[in-house]
């Protein structure tokens, strides 16, 4: 059960050398550089605002900002899945043809991500700035939202990547579930939008939590409740252990499958 | 000391009928439906309770056919597979080769993976910038080591992949079949490499179809078919046994395709096709290559003697029948063909079943494929049974001499002294 992150441990080194690599990789080659990763969410962000805070006229305060707490996380969240999906198929001859423990190409995905995510974040203080939302103490929880969405993206990340070698649709068939589920998020619409017969429903999605959290903290000064936290504690564990486990099975099955 | 250590372990695979890899939508519908895939073995057993032990300093080579198990088991040993059962260790640092292209991501370029591999070797970066120069110098690749990898040759790859693995000075290396690209200058490296590896007491496990390689490389052979251990000893000795078997494997291949295609021919008997005709007063039933000691075979050594027997039934007497054989290289070039009236004999009465023999004294032909055309015609050609292009037999030979015959030969060389 531990095998697997000692396994990372002891691969750090590389880990390190593969996530910088795939940053690099990202940023090279374009003058804009960094600012490719910030146009991405910003032109969401864009639409987004137009659509509902002045075609349908949505009375939400700061909506851009409200909207960019949400959509970064969630972009972490969608691209490592969407990206993770591929990158044991992608390094296969890693894997076939030397002795390399396979979830580091998952890991490093959700670590490249997640660093893309920390380099959005002064997007979103300055928009804060730029609104004039003076950020409190409650920011001082987003560590912790961050260390369990880290455990969920990188179980969720762990069980595609795996499964995908075997079935090869899952790549297509996550693009349009992400697609779904990213509706499903409260992430452009607050969660007190929906009828409240409605919103255990929402609370069903594992990543609703972690939305509420960032939102909370960073718009509202706010601690989300003790259950939003327990949730996201649980979930982050649940799935790190999911993970663990359906990798676990097909581990040894890659070398002859990829 | 011992550093490699395999004791009792095997190896299945899942058989991969179509792909590796299924769909959600597949294994959805089959639920669905409560398909059942038909119940044959899905696996087939790749190694069978294989145990070794290889001490330091020791070349081991892996002979065997394709198939035998000789990749799957350097993949065991580096930790790529995991044995169904049976326990490996293996002690020291293990750089390995296998196969084509090494491991590389194809997307990155050549100096990252560089780094990537050095790393999975186990060396630091900073061992690995130390030796990064030294590493492309070897590989020929200064000009590409910024092009990602997917665009080189296999040729590139592979030398990357070998100067990775032997820079990172690894206590043990397993090479499977890698020496077989690259030209001959950079083969000529590689076995400097392996040289002065053999000379600092470093071991080596090779894989190779290389029986000259593999002979002069190692210190131990092992042998494997269809996944056992077959022989293990001496070089020269299981090399010699493994050549043996391959031959008398060969000769019986032949022996059971010879009968298979008689076997047709003779079920389509009355049939006129473009390599049977005749009007059959006389038919050859069966046409068979035989050894001096009376084996049928159908692969011979240059210069070795032969019998064909053509077995015949006489279905309407005559009194003018012709028996002959041709012998044709595989493009069509008619080595030798004779009959009985050309070498003017006189056929007694044939009776109503019988044989005709003819005894080939030396087969000097060069190493290949030829085809054995035989038939019963009258003296004027008029055919009763023509067999053409339907049985075939192999030709080997050591020598290198060259176009369609060996014509037995001797030389003489009197150098003119100047008188002193």
């Amino acid at each position: 059960m531990t095998t697997i992150f000692r396994e990372l441990f002891a691969y750090r080194v590389l880990i390190q050398t593969l996530v910088m690599r795939d940053l690099k990789g990202r940023y090279r080659g374009s003058a804009l550089g960094l600012l490719w990763t910030l146009l991405n969410p910003l032109l969401y962000m864009a639409i987004y605002a137009l659509v509902f805070s002045v075609y349908m006229r949505m009375e939400i305060e700061h909506y851009a900002v409200f909207l960019l707490s949400g959509l970064l996380p969630w972009i972490w969240f969608s691209s490592s899945l969407l990206m993770g999906t591929t990158s044991i198929i992608e390094g296969g001859s890693l894997i076939k043809k030397v002795f390399l423990p396979p979830q580091v190409l998952p890991t490093v995905t959700v670590i490249a991500n997640f660093v893309n995510f920390l380099l959005s974040l002064p997007l979103l203080f300055g928009l804060l700035l730029l609104f004039g939302v003076t950020p409190g103490w409650a920011l001082l929880v987003i560590p912790v939202v961050m260390t369990a969405q880290f455990a969920l993206v990188l179980g969720l990340t762990l069980v595609v990547s795996a499964t995908s070698v075997r079935y090869r649709d899952i790549p297509p068939i996550l693009g349009h579930l992400l697609t779904f589920w990213f509706f499903l998020t409260p992430i452009i619409y607050p969660i007190t939008q929906a009828p409240a017969r409605f919103r255990s429903l929402l609370f069903l999605n594992p990543v609703t939590p972690f939305c509420l959290a960032y939102q909370e903290a960073i718009l509202y000064n706010k601690l989300a409740s003790f259950e939003v936290f327990g949730a996201m504690i649980g979930i982050g564990v649940c799935a790190l252990v999911a993970g663990v486990v359906v990798f676990g099975w097909f581990r040894w099955s890659f070398a002859e499958e990829v | 000391m011992v550093v490699v250590e395999v004791e009792g372990v095997s190896k299945r695979f899942r058989r991969q009928t179509v792909q590796p890899f299924t769909t959600v939508k597949t294994a959805f519908v089959d639920f669905v439906l409560r398909r059942q895939h038909p119940e044959r073995d899905p696996t087939y057993q790749a190694l069978r309770d294989i145990s070794l032990t290889v001490r330091q300093g020791e070349v081991v080579g892996l002979i065997g056919r394709n198939g035998s198990g000789k990749s799957t088991l350097l993949r065991l040993l580096t930790g790529i597979y995991r044995p169904d059962s049976g326990k490996i260790s293996v002690h020291g640092r293990v750089g390995a080769l296998l196969e084509l292209g090494a491991g590389f991501h194809p997307e990155f370029s050549g100096r990252e993976n560089i780094f990537i591999n050095g790393i999975v070797l186990g060396l630091s970066k900073r061992d690995i910038r130390q030796r990064f120069d030294a590493i492309v110098r070897f590989a020929e690749l200064e000009e590409f080591i910024d092009e990602p990898v997917k665009t080189y040759s296999s040729g590139m790859s592979t030398r990357l992949g070998f100067s990775v693995a032997v820079h990172a000075e690894p206590d043990i290396l397993f090479i499977d079949e890698v020496l077989a690209v690259g030209d001959e200058a950079f083969r000529q490296k590689c076995f400097e490499k392996i040289d002065d590896f053999r000379g600092r007491n470093k071991t080596i496990i090779l894989v190779s179809h290389d029986l000259g390689a593999i002979e002069r490389w190692c210190n131990e052979v092992l042998w494997l078919e269809e996944g056992t251990l077959r022989e293990r000893g001496m070089p020269r000795r299981v090399i010699d046994l493994y050549r043996q078997s391959i031959t008398t494997q060969q000769a019986a291949d032949s022996v059971a395709e010879h009968h298979r295609i008689e076997s047709e021919v003779y079920q389509n008997a009355t049939a006129e096709t473009g390599q049977r005709w005749g009007s059959r007063e006389i038919e050859i039933l069966s046409v068979a290559m035989r050894h001096t000691s009376g084996q049928e075979s159908y692969v011979y050594l240059s210069g070795e003697a032969t019998r064909v027997v053509m077995h015949y039934r006489v279905h309407r007497p005559v009194s003018n029948a012709v028996f002959g054989i041709a012998i044709l290289r595989g493009d069509g070039i008619l080595c030798y063909g004779t009959n009985t009236d050309i070498d003017g004999l006189s056929l007694p009465d044939l009776g109503d079943e019988g044989e005709v023999e003819i005894c080939l004294e030396r087969l000097d032909l060069m190493t290949g494929t030829y085809v054995l055309d035989v038939a019963a015609h009258a003296v004027d050609g008029y055919p009763y049974d023509y067999h053409h292009g339907l049985y075939s037999f192999a030709v080997k030979s050591d020598l290198q001499d060259s176009g369609i015959s060996r014509i037995p030969h001797a030389w003489v060389i009197k150098p003119f002294m100047a008188v002193s």
